[in-house]
């Protein structure tokens, strides 16, 4: 007598052949599609439709615009969220459990698992975004949301990668979820502090060049997440290439920087 | 124990006041580029979340005198900070033109006139037809024809692409034209749907009932 699983190989015998970070990738997903998350993006979806729908009514003006921004706004918070909360959960637990020791044990390189377990959060970031791109097509034109759900796609790659990264190396939720939210908050809002830094009623003196020195150094070791998924690209019209690229080109640069950090602490940790 | 808690938290609830907002209570101003701070990059949907804030103070339930109370100053302060964070929002200056602006008092209603004037300034393309409307305010309201004809005169040597409409570059004519406010506006809404401008249905409603209002008024007049 056979399992359901070998009874599947036998029909599928490409399964057989599949990369093992592939083969972990793809049993990352299915560990999210049976958990909690898809009901957790539906009730996001639910509230961002809820909030833009009764927020719409109160507006005497631009009630489209209104709609799709807050939408925008919460799905894409709510998204990073839900997927940062996943990654960190599903990673410690698989730590705790010694699931990764057994992972490692099998004929598996650290470096096989760790983009495997990513890809398969990237997977997961990807199917939320294009969750998330559904009620605003409603509001907003195609092309625009389809812009913006792929920059969504990268920038969930970007945060599973922070969280992963930030799991692995401090080995607790709490820690790792505080870590991930104050990075990708720093990094949304960063462009905004440094217009603080620079504003008008800023006074000229030693302190002040000091702090905005400061801010920069910051700036430039975060990803500009501000430029990304941005809520203008439903409301006033699809970025031009470029632009595109502008936004999107630094995500996956940042993504690969986090990926390489994660892996050699990876690499280095007694297990 | 539980139900106990819970009839406990609802009669509580229910007996508290609802919060109401009154018009003297309006915070001042933050700067724009603390907008910009605190929208984690979302201006499009912060500057709007503002502009429904804004809208608290003089839209909410016990407020007899909806705009006339509002420190102006600070109105003026909130509604610039809120173009400067999505300075393609058409929602500030809606609101500025539409409902600030349109009050008894003719001192406020200078000091909007003139915000919505600087504003035009910053990008005369896309809000002369809050100019527009401010120069018949000026007209018909404050009774001021050097200020109409110098808001006309604005539109027509600043707004200059080409689907800015004929009725709109000549704005100076038909201020000097002996129409009464009614006949002005109906030209100018007209004009507006006529250009595709006006797309959205909860503007078309509002305005609509701008108009009806303006009607009631004119014919309970001797």
């Amino acid at each position: 007598m056979i399992g359901a699983g070998q009874a599947k190989i036998r029909r599928f015998p490409n399964r057989r052949k599949m990369p093992p970070a592939l083969l972990l990738a793809r049993s990352t997903l299915t560990e999210a599609r049976r958990g909690g998350l898809p009901w957790l993006a539906l009730g996001c979806l639910a509230l961002a439709f809820g909030l833009a729908a009764f927020l719409s009514q109160v507006a005497v003006t631009e009630s489209r615009a209104l709609q799709a921004a807050l939408a925008a706004a919460v799905l894409r918070a709510g998204a990073a969220f839900l997927l940062a909360a996943h990654v960190a959960a599903s990673v410690v637990r698989e730590a705790n459990d010694k699931v990764l020791e057994l992972a490692l044990a099998l004929p598996l390189s650290r470096s096989q698992y760790y983009l495997g377990k990513l890809a398969g959060f990237g997977a997961c970031g990807a199917c939320l975004a294009a969750a998330s791109c559904a009620p605003l097509l409603l509001w907003a034109a195609p092309g625009g949301v389809a812009l913006w759900g792929i920059s969504l796609a990268f920038e969930l790659l970007l945060v599973a990668a922070a969280s992963l990264f930030f799991a692995i190396t401090l080995a607790g939720v709490v820690p790792a979820l505080a870590a991930t939210a104050g990075f990708y908050l720093l990094a949304r809002s960063m462009a905004g502090i440094q217009l603080l830094a620079r504003g008008p009623l800023v006074e000229e003196s030693i302190a002040q060049s000091i702090a905005r020195g400061a801010v920069d150094a910051v700036a430039l070791l975060l990803p500009r997440l501000d430029a990304a998924t941005r809520a203008d690209w439903l409301l006033y019209g699809s970025p031009g290439p470029a632009e595109f690229g502008a936004a999107l080109g630094p995500l996956l640069l940042y993504s690969g920087l986090l990926a390489a950090a994660g892996l050699f602490d990876f690499h280095r940790r007694n297990l | 124990m539980l139900l106990a808690g819970l009839v406990a938290q609802l009669s509580v609830q229910a007996l508290r006041p609802p919060a109401a907002t009154a018009a003297e209570d309006l915070p001042p101003a933050p700067r724009a580029q603390a907008l910009r701070a605190a929208s984690l990059g979302e201006p499009a949907a912060l500057s709007r979340l503002a502009m429904l804030y804004l809208q608290a103070y003089d839209l909410g339930a016990g407020n007899a005198l909806p705009y006339q109370r509002l420190d102006y100053e600070r109105l003026v302060q909130w509604l610039r900070a809120i173009v400067d964070t999505d300075p393609r929002s058409e929602y500030p200056l809606f609101a500025a033109a539409r409902v600030y602006a349109e009050i008894a008092d003719p001192a406020k209603c200078r000091e909007m006139l003139a915000f919505i004037h600087q504003a035009f300034l910053e990008d005369p393309n896309r809000r002369w037809p809050w100019l527009a409307h401010a120069a018949l305010l000026a007209k018909h309201r404050l009774q001021d024809l050097p200020l109409a004809r110098r808001y006309a005169a604005d539109i027509e040597r600043l707004a200059t692409q080409p689907d800015v409409p004929l009725w709109a570059r000549q704005m100076e004519v038909f201020i000097l034209e002996d129409m009464n406010e009614l006949e002005a506006a109906k030209i100018m809404l007209g004009g507006l749907l006529a250009t595709g401008r006006l797309t959205d249905p909860q503007e078309r409603r509002f305005l609509q009932g701008r108009l009806e209002e303006l009607e009631r008024r004119l014919a309970s007049k001797p």
